[in-house]
């Protein structure tokens, strides 16, 4: 006489069931071992990948911190021996270069890039993969290309720097503008068109506002790429050890005069190097928070 | 005394069967008492109990915003994964607590399987590896029982028969309708006590949202579901219970009616439910 039972044997889904039950409680234990051994990886991974970063913020603070007085922001630069030189024309110089660039580059940049998230065409795609290739270009050849352009046939100048600055910028912005541009729905673009607008109407009224807050963060990004590139500067705006704000002239600039200083055999001048070392990667490191701060809150505020 | 070789010889069923023929409604699966999810502290569901039970599909309905989707999301612990999402309240399957922190979120989910909005099969496995997915990430190595199970599981989302001979090939090959029956075998294969259903047809043409909706009477003997769905006809064709969520005047979402299907669609308790069904708002 057999007993009455629902034992789950009786059932092929019931049987599977427990025994697919019984295979994973008894592998949660490894399988938690291994996902906290694939986290702990990742973790190690992103700290030795931050190592660096860290280690040259905090060596070039140390050794930059003690050159930071007033005459270092105030005063032009002066020979070796002869204390309470400065980097003045060096800062000024490379606002003014950059300012150039910038006001140069940003049109072109964000036109450039309007133009790539409209239009999918043979031409996109071959300007897409230019400023791609022009991205890679090394630094260096875009110095002597802004020389051979601009030195040879009106002399070193910051017009040169800016021009060489302004070729590393463009395709940067182009990219980010695009990238951005994408960003914004297309029913926000039909949604114009719809309404009777024409497509370079609806570009300026609605798609670029939208994509602005990424536009921002592009632009400064390429900023903070351009402002801290030596190469191209050191063929076209020669340096100079006095203050000049003709950026048709020779100029100092930033780059150019930590390039200088650090291969000189003075203490008091490799020092002023470091302090501007320190602050470039300041500004730079500034201009990074910077566009990210501002596209969220940007985001934030139209929310 | 009785043994059931009695009962099975007197009424001609194997033992099997008699196990099978189990009346429906009467073994409490899954219950719910009092869940709250909030985001952010601001509630999105509030205060939501009633109980899901073997055998059965139990509709969640109610207009866009309700939050059916945030509270079926609660019963498998998918807001684990979203820092701003809080869930309270007792969510018992069986006598474990989903809710508690002590619950291994992903022992819970080889419990309770989901299927959500869009078919989503892994795009880079064939559809036998997405069939035994599941199974793998649970540590079933066995072959045999990889392979029982996918079989069993195809068969049970009525796609055995056009899949058979290309198990090898890309799930991406499949149609829609044939990629939704491919990720509820996925679920199944785990063979789960409940399968949460998210608007499974949202994303489907009305010939596969048909062949899924009797996919789901066909399922629920085997297994418990609990089914989101936009559209109150697919509610009425499909579920034995139905739970009508609405949200309140600070847009959470409230459980207004639980109530068996028919009773809910012809003589519902609340004139809120009435005028929802008979499409008066939503």
């Amino acid at each position: 006489m057999t007993t009455l039972s629902f034992d789950s044997s009786l059932d092929p889904i019931l049987s599977r069931r427990a025994e697919i039950q019984k295979i994973a409680s008894s592998s949660v234990k490894r399988r938690r071992v291994y996902s906290r051994i694939g986290i702990a990886v990742c973790l190690l991974c992103l700290i030795v990948a931050c190592i660096p970063l860290l280690a040259i913020i905090g060596y070039t603070v140390a050794k930059g911190l003690p050159a930071w007085n007033s005459a270092f922001f105030t005063k032009n630069m002066l020979p070796e021996g002869i204390p309470g030189g400065g980097l003045y024309n060096a800062i000024i110089g490379t606002v003014i270069i950059d300012a150039i660039a910038i006001a140069v580059t940003v049109p072109f940049g964000v036109l450039g890039g309007l133009f790539l998230a409209e239009s999918d065409g043979p031409v996109a795609g071959a300007v897409r993969f230019a400023a791609d290739v022009l991205t890679g270009v090394p630094s260096i050849t875009i110095g002597i290309f802004g020389y051979i352009i601009w030195v040879k046939n009106f002399g070193y100048s910051g017009y040169a720097g800016a021009l060489a600055i302004g070729i590393i910028m463009v395709p940067v912005i182009m990219r980010a503008a695009e990238t951005a541009l994408r960003g914004v729905p297309i029913n926000l673009y039909e949604a114009g068109l719809a309404l009777g607008a024409r497509k370079a109407t609806v570009a300026r009224k609605v798609t670029l506002p939208v994509a602005l807050p990424g536009l921002i963060t592009g632009v400064l990004l390429a900023v903070a790429r351009g402002a801290g590139e030596t190469a191209p500067l050191i063929f076209t705006i020669f340096g100079n050890q006095f203050l000049q704000t003709n950026p048709s002239k020779p100029m100092e600039a930033l780059p150019i005069a930590i390039y200088s200083y650090s291969s000189q055999p003075y203490n008091d001048l490799i020092e002023i190097a470091w302090g501007g070392a320190l602050l470039l990667m300041a500004v730079i490191l500034v201009l990074n928070v910077g566009a990210r701060l501002a596209s969220a809150r940007l985001r934030r505020e139209r929310r | 005394m009785t043994t059931p070789s009695d009962i099975t010889q007197t009424i001609g069923l194997t033992t099997q069967e008699v196990f099978v023929a189990q009346e429906p409604g009467t073994t409490k699966v899954m219950g719910l008492e009092d869940v709250t999810v909030t985001f952010r502290g601001r509630p999105a569901v509030r205060g939501v109990s009633f109980d899901a039970y073997e055998k059965e599909v139990t509709a969640l309905i109610g207009p866009s915003g309700s939050g059916k989707t945030t509270l079926l999301r609660a019963l498998n612990r998918m807001h684990d994964t979203e820092r701003t999402a809080a869930v309270t309240g007792k969510i018992m399957l069986g006598d474990t607590n989903v809710n508690d922190r002590s619950t291994d979120p992903t022992l819970l989910r080889s419990r309770v399987g989901m299927v959500f909005q869009r078919p989503n099969p892994f795009p880079t496995m064939s559809i036998y590896e997405n069939a035994v997915a599941g199974l793998r990430f649970n540590g079933v190595r066995k072959k045999s029982l990889l392979d029982e199970a996918a079989e069993s599981a195809l068969v049970a989302a009525a796609l055995w028969d056009s899949v058979r001979e290309r198990l090898k090939v890309s799930a991406s090959t499949l149609s829609g309708g044939e990629q939704q029956r491919l990720c509820i075998a996925r679920a199944l294969a785990v063979e789960p006590e409940v399968l949460l259903m998210d608007e499974p047809t949202s994303a489907l043409d009305p010939i596969a949202t048909k062949r899924i909706e009797e996919l789901i009477g066909e399922l629920k003997d085997r297994v418990t579901i609990i089914i989101v769905t936009h559209n109150m006809q697919q509610a009425m064709r499909v579920s034995d219970r139905c739970a009508f969520l609405l949200m309140a005047d600070d847009r959470s979402g409230e459980l207004i009616e639980y109530a068996p299907t028919s009773k809910l669609f012809s003589e519902p308790d609340d004139p809120r439910t009435l005028d929802y069904v008979n499409g008066r708002f939503g």
